[in-house]
């Protein structure tokens, strides 16, 4: 397969359009032709940099420096998690939860991914574990964080039901099911729109990156379809992980409701 | 509520010889305790229970009895409750009729010493809703006694007024047939005939064994109610 190769004056012609918005936004007064440009500029400078970086990791082909890359993504991303919450647990608390949902959902289902419907020779070829740890970390990113807020802004705001149940002398998993289940059922609804819309509202970013880059229209339909049920699978394992890893948190031994664990 | 330590006296006007030492600075557990009813342990023990804003406190309540929680706002009494029912981290043990709180499933020792708290929340949309069907029965005979018609029962909650709910609580309190019922302030919407009919069938759970400590701004209830006051002061700066 074989792209159309982009050269630096098709990039400076496309980026015109940005500037195009810059000069709009000084014109009316929006105030964000600033935050537009640095952004532009990040982005630039960040895919450059990831993709000066992947070369060199695939003409490498070293599992060590594959995993090192892979560890690199996941730590990033579950810092990313944490930081998302509303009402953060307090200490280090957050972050250990994101580490383990994060690290866990997304290398279980690359691993189920590589091991089954892709298997490259070798298995750890970065040229598909790099590209599917990403794809996977960034719905996995999403889902995580919103049940993970989710749970602890319902949580707390309803702190009053969750107590008079817990005097009742309901469990931990009765008091709280109500925000655990909104929670869960909001970090997996990016996914499930995802997948309703596609191929009808929005071409899907890895579909259209094969098409353009040359791959028969169908065969790239299959690899979104492949991609769509990893996507599905890694998003409820985070949003169940970190809602219910959130929970126990806000729990103790005694079942009591600990909302002192958060950060004040 | 404002973190001020608590200090706890405790006055059990029937069955105290020599009064309570004033300071707890160093704490050493005192013991209060009634002559003990041969073979039988009391219905609640408490021993030095507190937490950073309750301190250290010690309860004999036998079956039947009720002891009353009395000081100014703010000097810990919801806190003592919520201590007592295992909703807030302390220290001290419990025993209810002997069992050791720590030697049961908080679940279990929360459905038997069971807290109301004074603005008890709803989850459901009606009263009802919060029943298993097999205990609606029993709701409705024990909303009449509180004159809730079971209209109310299965109003919309939000139609009820706060009086109402107040009375509901009791209703849904009152079902689990708590061994010991920490309740706080259960009667401060309601009207002098619905203070008689709550006080009325906290008596007849009483006589039926319940204990029951009452958190109560009205004096006269915790006389016609109460056989012991456990006074709850604010420590005073030093």
């Amino acid at each position: 397969m074989t792209a159309l190769p982009l050269s630096a004056t098709d990039l400076a012609m496309s980026a015109i359009l940005v500037l195009v918005n810059a000069v709009a936004s000084l014109a009316l007064g929006l105030q964000i032709h600033r935050s537009l440009l640095v952004a532009a500029l990040r982005m630039v400078a960040q895919l450059l940099l990831v993709g000066l970086a992947l070369r060199w990791i695939l003409s490498n082909q070293s599992p060590w420096l594959t995993a090192l890359a892979v560890l690199l993504m996941i730590a990033a991303a579950a810092r990313e998690v944490a930081s998302r919450s509303r009402k953060p647990l307090a200490g280090s608390a957050g972050l250990r939860i994101s580490t383990v949902v994060v690290g866990t959902a997304s290398m279980l289902t690359v691993a189920l991914a590589l091991a089954t419907a892709l298997r490259p020779d070798p298995w750890y070829d970065p040229r598909y574990a790099i590209p599917l740890m990403g794809i996977v970390l960034g719905s996995v990113l999403n889902s995580a964080s919103i049940a993970l807020d989710a749970f602890l802004t319902g949580a707390s705001s309803s702190a009053a039901v969750i107590e008079a149940r817990l005097a009742l002398g309901a469990g931990r998993g009765q008091a709280l099911r109500a925000p655990l289940m909104a929670a869960i059922r909001s970090g997996m609804l990016p996914v499930i729109n995802q997948m309703s819309a596609a191929g009808i509202i929005t071409l899907p970013g890895i579909m259209t990156g094969q098409v353009l880059a040359g791959m028969d229209a169908l065969a790239a339909a299959k690899y979104q379809i492949l991609l769509m049920f990893i996507l599905a699978g890694a998003s409820g394992l985070a949003a169940f992980g970190a809602a219910t890893l959130a929970m126990l948190r806000l729990t103790d031994g005694r079942q009591r409701l600990r909302l002192d664990r958060l950060r004040r | 509520m404002t973190n001020v330590p608590a200090h706890c006296l405790l006055s059990f006007m029937d069955h105290i010889s020599s009064p309570p030492p004033l300071s707890h600075a160093s704490h050493a557990p005192h013991a209060w305790e009634q002559e003990p009813i041969a073979g039988s342990p009391p219905r609640l023990r408490a021993q030095a229970i507190g937490s950073a804003v309750v301190a250290p406190t010690d309860i004999t309540l036998q079956a039947g009895q009720c002891l009353v929680v009395d000081g100014p706002s703010g000097a810990g009494k919801t806190r003592l409750l919520r201590l007592l029912a295992d909703l807030d981290e302390g220290q001290g043990e419990a025993w209810l009729d002997g069992q050791a709180r720590s030697a049961m499933p908080a679940p279990q020792w929360r459905r038997q010493v069971l807290y109301q708290a004074a603005e008890p929340a709803w989850w459901e949309a009606t009263v009802m809703a919060h029943f298993p069907a097999d205990q609606h029965e029993r709701a409705v005979t024990l909303a009449q006694r509180l004159a809730l018609g079971e209209d109310r029962l299965h109003a919309d909650l939000a139609q009820l007024s706060t009086g109402e709910r107040q009375r509901a609580a009791l209703v849904r309190s009152l079902l689990m047939q708590p061994l010991v019922f920490l309740l706080d302030e259960p009667t401060s919407a309601l009207d002098a005939a619905n203070v008689a009919r709550v006080e009325d069938l906290l008596r007849d759970a009483m006589s039926q064994g319940m204990a029951l400590l009452l958190v109560t701004h009205a004096q006269e209830q915790a006389r016609r109610l109460g056989n012991g006051t456990l006074q709850v002061v604010r420590r005073s700066a030093p």
